[in-house]
């Protein structure tokens, strides 16, 4: 059985006798360490198939590959924690980049351009949530429809062309590195971190874990329930906003069509990183696992010549395989 | 007589169709200690549910501590000094001991703008508490893996740390082996000497008359009547009892 262990860890030994126990404990019900032999198999395996697996160009491809599913895929995994689902992500991200090429090219400074598009994340977030939490809707029609409504949106308001940025400092934040490490990627270990460090700090990550695990429970506790679950849909919306940014400086070019389906990925990273679908466990740490061997998985698939039509199969087994996974588990927690 | 610390007024509350109370009238005083039973569907457990802030009444008025209150959630309920156990314990299983009993009031340390859990300061209070109620239960525990007693154990913790005025109990006995019974008892006892109030629903009578003062009889939404339990003779007392739960008055009154 998965627990929430970021709920419940502490440093080890930091807690009285039995600390350094319950630590090992924690970590052998940790089903992220079984994904990461998964992730060092496939590795050892790769390197052998191709000796450019494990150069430093290649491990950096994969980072840079992963980084925009990366950031958005923080904000699903604590949306999921809380029980719920967030499928407007891919438009979320469209329609921010489209906002801030399109303040960049009418020469607003950058920060302005920025935060806007970040605006743009936390409306669909409050919408999300409002419409989930007061509205009462599923959480998966809720989204779903504000994906077709805000991909639509950034179709009609932009006549269906891209936007070319130009910006050297834009560009720069795409492309450019410090000391061979990519800045996106830099963003991207600094989201994970970031979240992981206040998931178990801070009220907005034990009531994620307290309200995907019980709404009822955490509503008589007196969690005000629907606030919270706003909250979440907003750091969702917000993180996917932040990557539409990271996509547009990285290709130069905002689309209305960006990032279209890009939820697949993200779902999967986070469900392979042992969230589970119904809510009240997963670790932000674990997503990223699930991303890193997502990434080399694709990277595996490039490297061995196999062509891209088939990677996307091959991404839907993976997804069928991590949920079939978190059925299974389910089901022994609920037998124990 | 001093005013009751809590007076019912034609309480009444109806789910659609079904009307689960009907003009209910109930005074509470302080660090009294009212048995609630009945028959399965009675009311008992709405009626506390809206003592807890849970429901509203369809009709009726609630005052406590001599002041008119109206509660729109849960928080209001506890703000004003009442703590309930519920039936169904209203935990949340993939937390540990220590966050279900802080949930809703976490204690927490502010850090400029910022506050964060006290994750320690929980966990002691936690490990404290759970001595109190004679149990080394350790805060660390996922709540889901406890046993039905252990989970029980968890909800009066989470009730008992905050030193409530007038405490609602649902079957708190319902899952708990008969020495932790008898731990609980004692704990109910020590909090009527500390003068909180208790209401206490119970299917076991022993139970009832081992820490009320008065029995209060709920029948088809209604109160069907009052029983003092140390009035008379323990065996009258459970006739009487059970010929108000059932309406057969008759043989009983005698
Ligand atoms: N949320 C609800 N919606 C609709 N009907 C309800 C609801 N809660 C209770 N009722 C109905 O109200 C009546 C009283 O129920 P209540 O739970 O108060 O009984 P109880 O005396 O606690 O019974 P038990 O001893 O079985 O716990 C029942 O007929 C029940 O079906
Ligand atoms: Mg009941």
């Amino acid at each position: 059985m998965t627990l929430p262990a970021d709920a419940t860890t502490r440093e080890a030994g930091s807690t009285a006798p039995g600390g350094f126990r319950r630590f090992i404990v924690e970590r052998s019900r940790d089903s992220s360490l079984g994904l990461l032999a998964i992730l060092l198999l496939l590795a050892v395996i790769l390197s052998f198939v191709s000796p450019y697996f494990l150069t430093a160009t290649n491990l950096l491809n994969i980072g840079r590959g992963i980084a925009i599913v990366g950031i958005v895929a923080v904000g699903e995994t604590i949306v999921i924690i809380a029980g719920g689902f967030d499928l407007s992500v891919g438009s979320t991200m469209a329609a921010a980049g489209m906002a801030a090429a399109w303040l960049i090219g009418l020469g607003i400074p950058l920060p302005v351009a920025f935060a806007a598009a970040i605006a743009i994340g936390i409306a669909v977030g409050l919408a999300n949530g409002a419409i989930i939490s007061y509205g009462r809707i599923n959480p998966l029609i809720a989204t779903l429809a504000t994906l077709a409504i805000v991909r639509g949106l950034s179709y009609v308001i932009s006549g269906g062309r891209e936007l070319v940025v130009s910006d050297p400092a834009f560009q720069a934040f795409g492309v450019g590195s410090v000391a061979g490490i990519p800045y996106i990627v830099i963003l991207l270990v600094a989201t994970f971190a970031l979240f992981a460090w206040l998931m178990p700090r801070t009220r907005f990550g034990r009531y994620a874990y307290a309200i995907g695990s019980s709404a009822k429970a955490a509503q008589r506790a007196g969690v005000p329930v629907k606030q919270w679950r706003i909250a979440y849909y907003v750091t969702s919306g917000a993180l996917a906003a932040l990557a539409g940014l990271v996509f547009v400086a990285r290709t130069g070019n905002a689309q209305p069509s960006a990032a279209l389906g890009i939820e697949l990925d993200v779902i999967t990273a986070v469900i392979l990183g042992g969230t589970s679908l119904s809510g009240g466990r997963g670790r932000i740490w674990g997503t990223f696992v699930g991303l890193l061997l997502l990434g080399v998985v694709n990277n595996g698939l490039i490297l061995a010549g196999v062509p891209a039509f088939w990677q996307q199969v091959v991404k839907g087994v993976i997804l069928l395989l991590a949920v079939l996974y978190d059925e299974i588990r389910r089901n022994r927690a609920e037998e124990a | 007589m001093a005013t009751p610390l809590l007076e019912l007024r034609g309480i009444s509350k109806s789910f659609g169709p079904v009307t689960a109370l009907d003009r209910v009238d109930l005074d509470i005083g302080a660090a009294e200690a009212i048995g609630l039973i009945g028959d399965n569907g009675a009311g008992k457990s709405t009626l506390v549910k809206i003592l807890s802030g849970l429901y509203p009444p369809t009709a009726g008025t609630m005052r406590f501590d001599g002041r008119e209150v109206r509660f729109g959630s849960p928080s209001d309920a506890r703000n004003a000094g009442i703590e309930m156990i519920y039936q169904d314990l209203a935990l949340c299983g993939d937390l540990d001991v220590a966050a279900n009993v802080f949930l809703g009031r976490e204690r927490r340390r502010r850090y400029g703008p910022f506050t964060f859990l006290d994750r320690p300061g929980m966990e002691k209070a936690a490990r404290q508490v759970m001595r109190e109620l004679g149990t080394d239960l350790e805060p660390g525990r996922i709540v889901g893996a406890l046993s039905g007693g252990q989970r029980q154990l968890v909800a009066v913790a989470r009730a008992l740390q905050f030193e409530p005025r007038l405490m609602l109990l649902d079957e708190p006995t319902a899952a708990l082996s008969t020495e932790k019974i008898r731990v609980l008892m004692g704990l109910i006892e020590q909090l009527k000497a500390r003068g909180v109030s208790i209401l206490m629903i119970s299917h076991r009578f022993t139970d009832i008359l081992h820490v009320c003062d008065r029995v209060v009889v709920v029948r088809q939404g209604q109160i069907a009547g009052e029983v003092a339990p140390h009035a008379q003779a323990p065996d009258k007392t459970m006739a009487l009892m059970h010929a108000l739960m059932t309406g057969d008055t008759l043989g009983a009154v005698a």
